[in-house]
């Protein structure tokens, strides 16, 4: 800093002046979120309620699926494309095997048959998971990003093939074994199945970090992420460790799938596109490779489509998609890394 | 320790290692006894770390053989080589930077059952580098060069192999540091522990082995007592300065 030649700027104030701008600019944008979220509760305090709370049901959907994509990330640094069609096929799997089995009705013996088919579609949705990666991804490991990379893009084609040729090429409607009908809490309408949706997620949730954290092989998880070879010198094998990973991913896939399914009603063959490129960006918003960043984003991105096509003054449900990448697209300006960027909490 | 009878712990035969067409090692024969400290020295890139990444399966070899208490381990995976008895601090630390060191130290004795002996073998490990026990709820990453290296070392340690090997463990470090750092290694020896050890750090290393191996572009250069190697025009001209 010379404060001899005061009339020219230095390089470091301009980097310091950029540096306030980004913060003023940020704190504006905030700014403008948070008046505008305070009008429409002002307004219709019942809307915006009854409008978090649908979009928090998806945005729990969406947060299980980007764990997938994050889990997978944080341990071989690939983006599985073919992500989002795993969850499409564990919507197809929950519809048939339920109307299979004949239950089509909310009764005990439906409940009993709704957690039977969850476990079912997790396992299902694992063991296509970790064979996706020992057939296309392993012998990859070690070639250059982009060969992954595509090969995921052609998963992602096939698995929407078999989608398309399980489900047909039309949207199809389904009935709904868990609970129909909803409480009220100050005029805002509870769906059951919404309760249904957050318990298995949160139950899902603890699970998953008690392994992560606390187990033998959650331990090797998270070595065999920060340091593969080193890994391998402390005797984790780590060929076993990446399935594992590519299960649990799997099993997070399929419990969104019947999940989704069931509460939503409809299975499509092109579901895993959207739904799939929402997670995927959830995850990048929370901070790709971070497990408390993907649920964050999901649920952030959940609760903001809901209140933006739920609210009165909104750009409505046409506009969703697009919010929702707006506010992708501003926080990597400000925030690159995402919100739980690599050094904050855990990876994997 | 020249025991020249009796049967080796580890022993290469005629191994060569290739990075795609590129051999690192052409053609290595060498062993290390029970109880020995053995010293692989030789320049940069002279594929010291190769063969040592080829002992713990890392790597595979193109052509030979290594034996492990008289069974082949070239064909076997890296995780079971571990559990035959070899552990190696790697060369540049590797240690796991967002972990704590208690857990670093926990991921040593990753495929141990024996809970009682981990935990005394870690009061030992702790009693060799008492700085580490000052860090123990430390991020590893944030630990400075030094303790990251006294970390890699323990952390092989708690292994508790038959047969250790350390890559250039002074590279690095603080005089003070290295010659802890060779103590260490002498101490580690007199505990049961076969030692091989590589370094460019030439003239410590050959203080503390019984034999050493010369290696030059991935040839061996030259073998011997490490008493006499450090007498050696040859050696002296070439990595001892002298
Ligand atoms: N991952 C790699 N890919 C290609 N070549 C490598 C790789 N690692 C080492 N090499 C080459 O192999 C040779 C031996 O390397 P290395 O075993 O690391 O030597 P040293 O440990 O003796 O310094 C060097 O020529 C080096 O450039
Ligand atoms: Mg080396």
């Amino acid at each position: 800093m010379t404060s001899s030649a005061p009339a020219v700027r230095s390089p470091q104030l301009a980097v310091r002046a950029r540096a306030v701008a980004g913060r003023a600019a940020a704190i504006l944008v905030l700014a403008v979120g948070a008046v505008w979220l305070a009008v429409n509760l002002f307004h219709a305090p019942t809307q915006f309620f009854q409008s978090a709370v649908y979009g928090l049901r998806n945005g729990v959907l969406y947060a299980l699926i980007a764990l997938g994509y994050t889990l997978v990330y944080g341990i071989i640094e690939l983006i599985n494309f073919a992500h989002g069609d795993l969850f499409m096929l564990g919507t197809l799997f929950s519809a048939f095997t339920l109307t299979g089995l004949g239950l089509t009705v909310s009764s005990p013996k439906g409940w009993l048959g709704f957690v039977l088919v969850l476990v079912l579609a997790m396992i299902f949705c694992a063991s296509i998971n970790v064979t996706i990666e020992f057939l296309a991804y392993r012998r990859l490991r070690r070639a250059p990003k982009l060969a992954p990379l595509i090969t995921a893009v052609g998963m992602s084609f096939i698995l929407q093939f078999v989608g398309l040729r399980w489900n047909g090429s039309t949207p199809r409607l389904w009935p709904s074994v868990l609970p129909a009908g909803h409480f009220q809490i100050g005029g805002v309408n509870i769906d059951y199945n919404i309760l249904v949706v957050i318990t298995v997620t949160a139950g899902l949730l603890a699970l998953m970090t008690w392994i992560v954290t606390s187990t033998r092989t959650g331990k090797a998880m998270r070595a065999t992420a920060q340091d593969q070879d080193a890994a391998r010198l402390m005797g984790i094998n780590v060929n076993r460790i990446i399935s594992f990973t590519f299960a649990m991913g799997g099993a997070l896939a399929g419990a969104a799938g019947i999940l989704y399914q069931q509460t939503v009603g409809t299975t499509r063959y092109n579901a895993g596109f959207q739904l799939g490129l929402i997670a995927f960006t959830a995850a990048v918003l929370g901070g790709i490779g971070n497990l408390a960043g993907a649920v964050l984003g999901g649920v952030l991105i959940g609760v903001i489509q809901g209140l933006n096509d739920g609210l009165p003054y909104a750009f409505g449900q046409e506009w969703s998609q697009s919010v929702v990448f707006a506010i992708l697209i501003m926080l990597m300006v400000f925030k690159p890394t995402g919100l739980l960027g690599q050094n904050i909490g855990e990876k994997v | 320790m020249t025991s020249s009878n009796g049967q080796p712990l580890l022993a290469l035969d005629d191994v060569h290692v290739y990075y795609g067409n590129i051999a690192a090692v052409k053609g290595l024969t060498m062993t290390v006894m029970p109880g020995e400290i053995v010293t692989l020295i030789g320049s940069n890139g002279a594929g010291k770390s190769t063969t040592l990444r080829t002992i713990s399966g890392l790597l595979r070899p193109r052509q030979g053989h290594v034996t492990f208490e008289g069974k082949r381990i070239d064909r076997t995976a890296a995780d079971e080589i571990v559990r035959r008895g070899i552990a190696q601090s790697p060369e540049g630390r590797r240690i796991f930077p967002r972990m704590t060191v208690s857990e670093n130290l926990d991921l040593g004795a990753f495929l141990r059952k024996d809970r009682d002996r981990i935990a005394a073998d870690r009061e030992r490990v702790l009693e060799l580098f008492p700085r580490l026990r000052e860090r123990i709820t430390q991020k590893a990453g944030t630990m400075s060069g030094g303790e990251q290296q006294m970390l890699a070392v323990a952390r092989a340690l708690m292994a508790k192999p038959k047969l250790l090997l350390l890559d250039e463990p002074s590279m690095g470090l603080a005089p003070v540091l290295v010659d802890l750092i060779f103590e260490t290694i002498s101490t580690i020896r007199e505990g049961g522990t076969t030692v091989l050890l590589v370094e460019q750090n030439a003239l410590a290393a050959l203080r503390v082995a019984d034999r050493a191996y010369v290696l030059e572009s991935g040839l061996l250069n030259l073998e011997g007592s490490a008493r006499e190697l450090a007498r050696d025009p040859e050696v002296v001209r070439a990595y001892l300065g002298g």
